[in-house]
């Protein structure tokens, strides 16, 4: 296999770090990630990352959650246990509707919820006992890591990345 | 500064006479009507009701049946008229209290962003203030039409009536007598004159104070004084709220209650104030007035407006849902009126306030163009209209309820009216508050998810 070498360049400053990014990407070189110890924003848009489709996502699940809860009251209200309460025997479901109503919403919340957190994880490759992936523990405390994948151009990115006001600027092997 | 084009103001002038029409005509076709008039509504509704499938178990407790005595018969009959007689006062009285309403709110809204020192908002402010200029007006229109309501000159509040509390007369009504601690002529005028002088006081301290604020130079003293004066304001503005909303809406139904009725009207006002401020915001930016005003001060006037409306379904659903699965009749009388007579209004206002705004709004890249925002709006606003068409209507005019040229009138006169004063003041003080301490803030407010018309997303920070 073609070994990867990498170029880390750290950052101490959040605005410093984004407009490293906007110098970096004016110069068509790929970013291929940026590690940061806090959410940056803007930093998803100047890196022209695609807009998280997570939104969407939680639309899908929480029909899915609307649905469950429509066939649990009618299974449970209405078809396994049809009661008279509060004087209401009619026994169906759309007439008992607006007291299902708050089961809806409760369930449609739950399952949106939970099945984003869910996916979220997934999605960044998160699970539990899982290794840290960052490359320098210092991105966990007050550092700011962007790493560019190298193209025999070591020489020109690493005098692009001391211009921008890395602090430190490290080529490194990526197994 | 703004100016206010002859051309515009011919409009909103034009609105106001067209309406005056509109209110004249429905008072002077009111005037005409007669005891023969209302028997021949009742007999019509009775043929109507002859042509349904369910004419055998239809119970209608408003039509007496066959074999009642003549008096009763009578009895109706005038309570019909009444009720005919009442639609021009009721067309009025609903355009009145929704104008009056929602320029209230958004005097309220304005002080909410003085007391909690808001950022973003600052270069709408003055915006706002403009609206508020619309209070003065609508609050004298509505004191006149409750002095002649408490002078009976009409008969919108059913316990108005003479004999209501007078145990020998045939009009005696227990349950109204036992609230007459409180629903009594002389209180609720004076009530009524209490929340219109308060809050006006406030706005007229409050527009003077804060054009003065631009060049006082005091170190922020002024301001302080006015964050003062909004915190007392708020204070005074939850208490005559909430008992105006009583005094003024529930007094239509005067047997029935609800706790959360105050917050319904509330939240019902406070959605048309926002949409209104987003209305005037969206067009003074337009005509370049608001050079400061960018795409994320829309966007965040529309996130109100999505987050308002849902927050009056959640009310709307929990008064009604309480009192559906309670079923105690003196409560359900309410709905009972509503799904009847008014089932069409009642339930297209809950798509129009609820399903529509969540369908257009939901969608966060929307609520950024004008043009959406603007679709969304005047379903909103034409939603909450029918929501308060509907709270006063059936209390007063009952099964005589039309949407005719006395409420179109009513409508055109009052939106030519706050027209006219809104951009009439907005044009006598600087567009912007030159001196607030968070203008620089409001000035670079950007939400960070959405990208502002004209500018490349490299400019994003």
């Amino acid at each position: 296999m073609e070994s990867s070498k990498v170029i880390h360049a750290f950052y101490n400053d959040d605005e410093v770090l984004l407009d490293a990014v906007h110098t970096v990407k004016a110069e068509h070189h790929h970013i291929e990630e940026v590690f940061c110890p806090f959410p940056v924003h803007g930093l998803d848009k100047a890196m022209g990352l695609a807009p998280t489709k997570l939104a969407i996502t939680a639309f899908f699940y929480g029909i899915t959650g609307l649905s469950v809860a429509i066939w649990m009251t009618n299974y449970m209200m209405i078809e396994d246990w049809p009661q008279d309460i509060g004087g209401k025997p009619s026994f169906s479901w759309m007439e008992n509707m607006p007291a299902f109503v708050p089961i809806m919403f409760e369930l449609t919340v739950f399952f949106a919820a939970h099945l984003m957190v869910i996916t979220f994880y997934m999605r960044s490759r998160i699970w539990p006992f899982k290794e840290a992936e960052n490359p320098d523990p210092r991105t966990t405390d007050d550092h700011f890591l962007m790493e560019i994948p190298v193209n025999n151009n070591e020489e020109e990115l690493t005098d692009l990345l001391a211009k921008t006001g890395a602090v430190e600027i490290n080529v490194v092997e990526k197994h | 500064m703004y100016q206010f084009s002859g051309k515009l103001k011919t409009f909103s002038l034009v609105l106001i006479i067209l309406g005056a029409i509109g209110i004249a005509l429905g008072f002077y076709s009111g005037s005409k009507i007669t005891i023969n008039d209302a028997k021949h509504a009742i007999e019509s509704s009775h043929g109507a009701h002859g042509d349904t499938s369910h004419a055998e178990t239809a119970h209608d407790d408003s039509v007496p049946k066959q074999g009642h005595s003549a008096s009763e018969i009578a009895k109706h009959e005038e309570h019909v008229l009444h009720q005919m007689k009442n639609r021009p006062w009721s067309a009025f009285y609903v355009a009145l209290f929704f104008s009056l309403g929602l320029t209230l709110l958004v005097l309220v809204f304005y002080a909410i962003q003085r007391v909690a020192q808001v950022g973003w908002s600052v270069v709408l402010l003055r915006v706002m203030e403009a609206i508020t200029a619309n209070l003065l007006p609508v609050s004298i229109l509505m004191a006149i039409v409750l002095i002649l309501s408490v002078m009976h000159y009409n008969h919108l509040f059913p316990w108005m009536k003479e004999g209501t509390f007078d145990p020998t007369s045939e009009n005696y009504d227990a349950i109204v007598a036992g609230k007459s601690w409180w629903i009594n002529s002389t209180g609720f005028i004076v009530r009524s004159i209490i929340y219109l002088v308060v809050w006006n006081l406030y706005r007229f301290f409050i527009r003077k104070s804060s054009i003065k604020e631009d060049t006082a130079n005091d170190g922020l003293k002024t301001y302080k004084k006015n964050y003062n004066a909004s915190v007392i304001f708020l204070f005074l503005f939850m208490i005559t709220e909430t008992l105006m909303s009583w005094d003024w809406i529930m007094g239509f139904d005067p047997h029935w209650f609800s706790t959360l009725f105050a917050w319904y009207v509330l939240a019902t006002l406070l959605v048309s104030a926002l949409t209104v401020i987003a209305f005037f915001t969206i067009y003074l930016r337009s005509k370049g007035a608001l050079p400061e005003i960018n795409d994320s001060h829309i966007h965040d006037l529309a996130k109100f407006m999505f987050g308002f409306s849902v927050f009056w379904t959640y009310l709307w659903f929990a008064q009604f849902m309480l009192i559906w699965y309670a079923d105690i009749p003196e409560e359900t009388t309410y709905f009972v009126a509503r799904f009847t007579e008014y089932k069409l209004p009642f339930l297209a206002m809950v798509v129009m306030n609820f399903v529509f705004p969540v369908l257009l709004l939901l969608n966060s890249d929307f609520k950024s163009r004008p043009w959406f925002v603007f679709i969304g709006g005047v379903v909103i606003l034409a939603g909450h209209y029918i929501d308060v068409f509907v709270m006063v209507m059936p209390g007063t005019v009952g099964g005589q309820w039309f949407f005719g040229i006395p409420e179109i009138g009513a409508v055109l006169f009052f939106i030519g009216l706050i027209i006219y004063t809104t951009l009439n003041a907005f044009s006598k003080a600087n567009p912007i508050p030159v001196a607030n301490p968070f203008l620089k803030e409001s000035e670079h407010f950007h939400y960070y998810n959405i990208e502002h018309t004209g500018e490349g997303s490299n400019d994003h920070h």
